[in-house]
Formats: structure tokens, sequence, C-alpha cells
């Protein structure tokens, strides 16, 4: 298999296979992430996706974005469905009937990887279907219009968990879906962004080079639901990457590295600040709920950067046991 | 050279499975299904087929699994009973309305609450207007035979649709019974090669499968679902009349029993049909002229064909093994709508019978046939919508 250099140079030479005219809203960042996956790819690719924005702009009637096979069934059985696909796809090589080497992608939002589809999805990696499931994270229900979902922020704005006089916003935290895929025990599972997107290319390429089940959550800022500016897609990204809210890590076999460090974290308030879902956590009354959304975003940045020591140095690893 | 031996049901319809050795099988366990695909993981481990197993985390995914498989491009099977049928409801529609022909045995059995195991139809009865054929089987020997014609007629290029086999929870799946076997090579040659359309995984020709579709189109859709179904009813007599050479075993849309000349009948779905026969047998030696219809396939329904065989009749019972609360049962519709066609107007009553399980025995035959011959002699119905064998 001959792999593209990463040079943007020999990526603006491949084709992109998802096609301009799909009718996702305009400085959406799902596309994009489709778009980087699929450049990424050395391979032929069969991709899977849940309804969702993605899915109900990208293939209308007799129209579809999609330069690739793709199949979409319903909202929380992409992973099950794309393991039928890959299934199928090892029945007939066996048989002699196929002889490609093709890779199979789920694209799904985060109600349907997070909420409705995680068991679906549960099962496919524990099955070991070799399959990248790609979940592209804008934090709702985007597509039924930003209703709430378990990979909402604290505190955030959406139409079922709307910000009220009484109650202001998501009153819990986000579930930790990364965390949750990598400890199924599969061989990789990363946190990704558009804003660094040769850190993102090269995830994809090794997730890809290894067999059996893989996992990547992408943040794909939605301007609809996250009431930003339309055309912030990839600042957006970027500000959640150096605030440390969505930090980029890998964890291959187990073992976590952080593939980005911002040289200064910056404070989460300079991400939240450019989104109208959190402008009413800027009023005194909410105060806590940014500060409570600080902390959990040190926190978590503590623990990865802990457990990354834990791997790189072992005798940092019996330092900590012995201090329990 | 055909083989007789004694199986269960789920044992005949696992055997027949391994004979088609289907490319892909998802399976989850559910009582009383569990066995059938057990019998089947054995093949798969001891090497009889090369079929790829999908050990599933849900019906759900099960039915997904399948719609993935079958997309993908080759045959994929499956099977289940009650609940579990019930949990893949959302993605037989899509089974049906992808166009994708999805073998799956349904071992009836009823649905909670309150929790009962048994058999009776409530799940397949649920499913009836998911878009899949289903073919009903009155014993473990029809349950083996409509497998091995269930692909041809799924697979038949005018249809392309999904198929479900029905047979009697425990009744028919857990009890033995003499069992004709075909060979391996007759079944084999009989079910053919499966004949891929527009393949997923047809790298070089990507297709989208599955896109929104909006009111402008989706009613030509359906619509389309219907003209294939339309023409299983051909398809089903073609693939009886080619199963028949090979096995000696005559199939059609539906089975009469001493119906031709009858003024009385019953009409009732799988297993409890051997006991009417039996029941009618003794009625026709005192003189009494009872018949009995038995459908096979239940979807599409053959209306002109049941209306023309039951039209002359003065009094029908319908007995249904599924109740639709506040409304006749579904079987019993059916009927009505076929005898209406003929301009005919025989009476037909509703029994509602064996929910969750509750044995059918020839007295509940002999009641049902004794209210006939009063309602003929008398012109007077009690009840149209009944419960038989309940305890008051
Ligand atoms: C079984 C089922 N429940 C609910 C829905 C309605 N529904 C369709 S898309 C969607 C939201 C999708 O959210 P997500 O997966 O986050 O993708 P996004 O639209 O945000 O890109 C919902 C709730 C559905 N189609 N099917
Ligand atoms: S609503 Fe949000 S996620 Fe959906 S297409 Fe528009 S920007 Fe993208
Ligand atoms: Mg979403």
């Amino acid at each position: 298999m001959t792999t593209t250099p990463l040079s943007l140079k020999e990526l603006s030479k491949k084709e992109i296979l998802l096609s301009y005219g799909h009718r996702m809203c305009s400085g959406c960042g799902a596309p994009i992430v489709v778009k980087m996956v699929l450049l990424a790819s050395d391979y032929p690719v069969i991709a899977c996706s849940s309804t969702g924005c993605l899915e109900v702009s990208t293939c209308i009637s007799q129209y579809t974005a999609w330069k690739i096979p793709w199949i979409h069934s319903a909202f929380e059985n992409a992973a099950a469905t794309l393991s039928g696909v890959e299934t199928m796809y090892r029945s007939l090589k066996k048989k002699g009937k196929i002889s490609d080497d093709i890779k199979f992608i789920a694209f799904c939002g985060d109600g349907g990887t997070y909420d409705i589809g995680f068991q679906s999805l549960s099962g496919a990696m524990e099955r070991w279907h070799d399959m990248l499931y790609v979940c592209y994270d804008n934090g709702a229900y985007m597509n039924t219009g930003i209703q709430r979902s378990s990979a909402t922020p604290l505190g955030a704005d959406t139409t079922t968990c709307p910000a009220g006089s009484v109650i202001p916003g998501k009153q819990q935290q986000r579930k930790d879906l990364t965390k949750i895929m990598a400890d199924h025990g599969i061989p990789y599972a990363a946190q990704a962004s558009i804003s660094n997107w040769s850190d993102l290319m090269k995830k994809v390429k090794k997730a890809l080079s290894i067999k059996g089940p893989k996992f990547m959550n992408i943040l794909a800022p939605c301007n609809r639901g996250w009431r930003s500016r339309s055309d912030d897609a990839v600042m957006l990204s970027r500000l959640a990457v150096e605030t440390c809210y969505w930090p980029l890590y890998e964890i291959e076999n187990g073992n976590l590295r952080i593939t980005y460090k911002p040289k200064e974290k910056k404070p989460l308030e300079e991400f939240f600040k450019t989104q109208g879902r959190f402008k009413h956590l800027f009023s005194p009354e909410n105060e806590w709920i940014l500060k409570k959304s600080q902390e959990d975003v040190d926190r978590n940045w503590e623990r990865l950067l802990r457990e990354e020591a834990c791997i790189s140095q072992p005798e940092v690893n019996k330092e900590i046991e012995k201090s329990q | 050279m055909s083989k007789v031996v004694a199986v269960t049901g789920n044992e005949a319809v696992a055997n027949a499975l391994r004979q088609i050795n289907p490319d892909v099988c998802a399976a989850y366990p559910i009582t009383p299904q569990t066995d059938l695909m057990q019998r089947f993981a054995s093949f798969v481990s001891d090497g009889l087929v090369d079929t790829e197993m999908i050990l599933v985390e849900s019906e759900h995914s099960a039915m997904s699994a399948c719609v993935g498989a079958a997309a993908g491009g080759g045959r994929a099977v499956t099977a289940t009973s009650g609940p579990g049928l019930a949990l893949m409801w959302e993605i037989l529609f899509v089974a049906s309305g992808m166009r994708l022909p999805i073998l799956m045995p349904v071992v009836n059995r009823s649905l909670s609450a309150p929790l009962n195991i048994h058999g009776d139809h409530s799940d397949a009865m649920g499913a009836r207007d998911s878009g899949w054929i289903q073919l009903w089987s009155e014993n473990a020997q029809e349950a083996y035979d409509n497998t091995v014609q269930a692909l041809l007629i799924a697979e038949h290029m005018d249809i392309r649709l999904p198929i479900m086999v029905c047979m009697d929870g425990f009744i028919i799946s857990h009890s033995i019974e003499r069992v004709e076997y075909l060979d391996d090579d007759v079944v084999k040659n009989f079910v053919g090669s499966y004949k891929p359309l527009n393949p997923l995984l047809d790298i070089k020709h990507p297709k989208s499968i599955g896109p929104l579709i909006l009111p402008d189109l989706y009613l030509e859709y359906k619509r389309m679902q219907h003209e294939a179904m339309s023409k299983v009813k051909d398809v089903v007599l073609q693939t009886a009349e080619s199963f028949q050479k090979i096995s000696g075993r005559k199939y059609g849309l539906f089975e009469t029993y001493r119906l031709d000349d009858a003024e009385i009948a019953i009409v009732i779905l799988n297993s409890a049909a051997g006991t009417t026969k039996d029941v009618i047998d003794i009625y026709r030696n005192k003189g009494i002229k009872v018949g009995l219809l038995k459908p096979r396939l239940f979807r599409p329904f053959p209306y002109e064909e049941v209306g023309e065989a039951l039209k002359h009749l003065k009094a029908i019972c319908v007995l249904d093994r599924a109740d639709s609360f506040g409304a006749f049962g579904p079987l019993y519709t059916e009927i009505v709508s076929s005898i209406y066609l003929t301009k005919s107007q025989p009476i037909v009553i509703n029994k509602i019978y064996g929910l969750g399980g509750r044995d059918y025995m020839p007295e509940h035959a002999k009641i049902v046939i004794e209210e006939l011959i009063d309602i003929i002699n008398t012109g007077k119905v009690r009840l149209y919508k009944d419960y038989l064998g309940v305890r008051e």
C-alpha cells in the first residue's frame, strides 16, 4: 500500500470523497471531519452513518454527496449495521469473491454514539470488528433542533434544557466517552480536532493500520447549536484544544499519549464566551457553573498528564502506588 | 436420497439453515428460538458451514447486522421469538424498505406483560405490516420445507424482500416429530448461488444506501414495495412446484382440508390445524360437513384465492392465536375481507385461543364446530368475538 505523505501539497492532489453541494449548514464542522478522515485513508473505504445532521444532509432523494459506498440504516445502530457489512466482507473474502482490501468507517453524531447507539457501539467494539468508529461530536441532537445529549457540556443552553430563570441550562457534566471506549480494551481510541489537521490525519492513518475495533472522537462545531459565528468552526475547535476542553490524545493498546500540549493553557471562558449557548453563564448567579466547568477541565487535563506520565515513566507509577 | 429423522422443529430448521449455508448469520438467544441458533452455531464450530457468525448484543443489532450484511451483497440470516422480534421492529421496516432478502425463522412466542415464554402469534402478527413475506408452518416438516423454499422467494429478482418462516414456539420448536430431510446437494442446487443486486461491497461502483426521502417520493417507494409484494403469490406457487419435484411434497398459498363440500369451516394457522383436522374427521364421520383452511402465505395475503375457497360456506369460525384488544383478531379481519370480495355472505365469527401457550385441545375444536352447527341451524350468533378455553 502506497501511503500519501501528510503534506498539504500531496494531499491537495487527492480527491475529496464527500462532494460539495451537500446540504449541511455552511460552516458546519461535521463535513470537515468526514473530509479529513477520508483524505487520510490510503485504502478504499465503506462508510456508514447514523441518522442525524450529516446523514440527512448528504443523501437526499436521488442526490448523494458520498463518492464512496455508504449506508444509513437507522439512528441507534450504525455500529451494528457496519459490523454486518464488515462480516459479510470477511465471509465473501474468505470465499474468494472479494479481493480488495477495504476499510470500514462509521461517521456518527454524539446522540447516535453516546446515547441511543451506545449499546450497539459497545457490542461492535467487544466483538472486535475491524472498523473505525468516528463520532463527530457537536454536543447535542442538532438534527432535531439542538436537544441535550450526554455529550452536552455542563451549563449549555439547549432546547430541552433551556437556560431559564430557575434552571440555568444543562445540570450534568459530559460523559467521557473516549475514556469509556478505551476501557473496552480496544487497540486504539483517540480524540482529535479539525484545528489540528495533521494530528487528526495521523491518528486516522494509525487507526486504519491497526486490525480490530478503533474509536475516534472528533469535535465538530455546530454554529446553529452553539450559537456561534458560521465561519468559526476551526477557530472554535482550536480554542477547545487550547483550553484543554477538548484534549488531543490517543490510547494505543492501553497506553495513553497526549498528542498536543498547549504551550499555555487558556482559560475555559475564552472558549465559552464565543458561544451563545453559554451566554447566561456570564451573569453573576451562574458564575459557579463556569468555575465548576473550569475545575472539571483542569482535573481531567491533570488526570491525562498523570496517566501519560505513568505509562512513559514506570517509576512515577511506582511512586503513585506507594503514596496510595 | 432423502432421510427420515425424528427431530424437533428447531433442529429441522437449523438443519435447513446448514444446508443453505448462508454467508452471514446474526444470533441472539431468546426462548424458544435459542436452541435453533445454538445448533447452527455448532455447525459453524464444526466447520459444517462456512458462515460467519455475528454474536450480537441484542436483537435490534441482530437485524441491523443482517441489514448491513445483506446490503453488503450476500445471504444473511437470523432467527428470533416474541420480544426479540418486537425489539427488531424498527429495523424490520429498514430491511424491507431496502429490499434486502434476509431470511428469518420466527419461533412464535407471546409478548410481555405479563412475561410468558410460550407460543402464540402476537410477535409475527405485530410485524405483519413490516413489509416482510410471512410463511407459516403447521409442523416441523413444514417449517423445514418452508425454510428451504424461503430464499427462492425472497431473492427472486422481481421481489427482493425479506422473509419470515413462522412456527409455533415449544409446540413445534421443542417436540420431536418425523421429518424427511432432503439431501444436502439437492438443497444446495435448489437454493442456488446468491445473485447480489447493487452490493455495497462493490467498491468500484459506489452506492449510497438508505437515503432521506421526502414527501415528493416516499409514497412511490412504498408503492414499489406493494408492487413487489403483489408478485410474491406467483413466485410462491412456482417455488412450491419446483419444490414438489425434489421432495414430492405439495404446497400452495394455503391448505384446505375437507373444505370443498363443507357447509361450515374453521380457519386456523400453524400447529393447531393438526388437532382441528382430527376433530373434523370425527364430525365428518357423523355426517357433519365441516372443513378447514390453513393459511400458509400470510403476507402478502392471497385474498382472492382464500375468498374463492370459502365463499360457498354458511358459517366460518376464524381462530386467532393473537389478539387485537378491542378489535377482531388479525386473521379474522383478513378472512372477512377475502370473503367480502366474493360478494357472498357466510356468517364469520372469531375466537381468540391459545395465548401464552395455553393448550388447544380437541374439545376446543368441538366447541367451535358445535357453535357453528348451532349458528347455521338457528341463524343466530351469540358473540362475534369470543375467547376459547379461557378460565372464567
Ligand atoms: C429511534 C429514533 N429516535 C429518535 C430519532 C430522532 N432523531 C433523528 S436524528 C436525531 C438527533 C441526532 O443527533 P446526533 O447523533 O448528535 O447527530 P447531529 O444531528 O447532532 O449531527 C434524533 C433525536 C430517530 N430518527 N430515531
Ligand atoms: S445544525 Fe449544526 S450540525 Fe447540523 S448541519 Fe447545521 S451546523 Fe452542522
Ligand atoms: Mg450531535
